[in-house]
């Protein structure tokens, strides 16, 4: 028991050097996905053909191909033809917020259209426009309705990002790596790196579901 | 008596399916108009091109002068003189009653808000609400709700007020309370259609009842003429069914 201690000790600073970057990743990564799924969500729910369009394929392309994929022809494949140089860590955001961003923008269609088609109509009829009804009265439902599928895309996202040390990122997951290589303490290591991730996770799903008694509409009284 | 609405040769067609196949109906100002007819007649997809819910396929609607056929009529504009209450209510679940019926008014800039909620108070205490002023919709009753989406239509101080079957989603015994309202509200003079399974309300309340049924008006009267001395086999057959 006192080995596997002092192996934890030992391994923390690095651990937690991996998991500062693996937020890190997470947090910018989904901020821009939140970004990207709602101008795509809106091009797919637009009228005009051509948006609707790039928007589909756009996430057929992302839902068609896997994550290691799209990372290794980001930072090899585009750089290569290109002829730029980026980081790993800009290849990774790219990578994973338009992953991630394909995911959210059908997250936020579903939820946008899960909204009943009287509530358009109703404020239609009060004079309003077509956008600030969307923006006052279909927007605002549709989010509650969105909170736990867009949870469950950060937590997929946070989990994705160990796919990104494939391109040298040492990330939390690349951390664990990095120490038994040095320590050759695998079940250990990878048992604190599971229950790091598994600890972040759990705590951003706690913290979603009190928002999402905060934020729910039925009558609490 | 200045005509408030006039429909002319209204056709509409969903794909292939006509629905409407040539109305034409003026309404006048103050004027309580009760549609009735079997489901399928056609009688809500009328009452919705009066606000271009539904896209009419043929013919004209003028509403107070505007012709809301148009393709380059202002809509948004128009829609604000044309108060609407709806089947499923309709009520933005996400806002306190008083949001819900200050924000036609306030985002339309036709109050502030400080005037938006004296009107609030003031609708609210004319449906029987005021102590639910700040209550979500979702802990009202079916009939609650349904007054507080005719106090949201009346914020906007409409000329004229479409009815799409207001109580058929009520509880029985919420029906009178929602009824009650619309009868206060046709006695102070406000131009109204109303889509309605209700014969004892248009009976008493409307001036003149239309019965519709396979896309055309088929008979029109007064209450008395259409409930007790009905011309067309189709109305008397449709009386017999319901009365």
């Amino acid at each position: 028991m006192d080995v596997y201690i002092d192996l934890l000790k030992e391994s923390i600073p690095l651990l937690l050097e991996g998991l500062g970057l693996t937020m890190e990743l997470s947090v910018i990564s989904l901020i821009l996905a939140m970004v990207i799924g709602l101008l795509c969500c809106l091009m797919n729910i637009s009228h005009n053909v051509v948006l609707r369009t790039v928007s589909q394929w756009y996430i057929n392309i992302i839902r068609g191909t896997p994550l290691l994929v799209q990372a290794f022809f980001i930072y090899f494949g585009v750089t290569g033809v290109l002829g730029v140089s980026m980081s790993a860590f800009t290849a990774g955001v790219i990578a994973l917020c338009l992953n991630a961003g394909g995911y959210l923008s059908e997250i936020f269609r579903g939820g946008i259209q899960a909204v009943p088609k009287g509530q358009m109509e109703a404020g239609r009829s009060l004079g309003l426009s077509k956008a600030k009804t969307m923006w006052k009265i279909i927007i605002p439902q549709a989010v509650r309705i969105c909170i736990p599928s867009v949870v469950n895309q950060c937590c997929i996202t946070i989990k994705d990002t160990s796919i990104i040390s494939v391109i040298g990122l040492s990330e939390l997951t690349m951390a664990g790596k990095i120490i038994i290589a040095r320590t050759y303490q695998s079940f250990a290591v990878w048992i604190f790196v599971g229950v790091i991730y598994f600890v972040v996770i759990y705590v951003i799903t706690k913290l979603a579901k009190v928002l999402e008694r905060k934020l729910s509409l039925d009558d609490k009284s | 008596m200045t005509i408030k609405a006039k429909i002319t040769n209204l056709h509409k067609y969903f794909g292939d399916n006509q629905v409407l196949k040539g109305m034409d109906l003026e309404v006048e100002e103050g004027e309580v108009i009760c549609i009735i007819g079997p489901s399928g007649s056609g009688k809500s997809t009328f009452l919705r091109c009066v606000n271009r819910l539904e896209e009419p396929t043929d013919g004209t609607i003028i509403v107070d002068g505007h012709d809301i056929t148009d393709k380059k009529a202002d809509i948004d504009k128009i829609r604000e003189d044309i108060g609407m209450v709806f089947q499923s209510f309709e009520l933005f679940p996400h806002m306190s009653v008083k949001e819900n019926i200050m924000l036609g008014p306030v985002e339309t800039k036709r109050m502030t808000k400080e005037q938006a909620a004296a009107k609030a108070e003031e609708l609210l205490t004319r449906v029987g609400l005021l102590d639910k002023i700040d209550a979500m919709p979702n802990s009202l009753s079916g009939g609650q709700k349904q007054r507080v989406a005719i106090a949201r239509a009346l914020a906007m101080n409409p000329d004229i007020m479409l009815f799409d079957e207001p109580t058929s989603a009520l509880d029985p015994e919420m029906v009178g309370e929602v009824l009650a309202v619309m009868k206060t509200l046709a006695e102070s003079g406000m131009t109204m259609m109303v889509v309605t399974h209700e014969m004892g309300f248009a009976r008493e309340v409307a001036d003149r009842v239309i019965f519709v049924d396979g896309g055309y008006i088929v008979e029109q009267g007064s209450p008395e003429e259409v409930f007790d001395h009905p011309q067309n086999p189709r109305t008397i057959a449709f009386l017999e069914q319901v009365l």
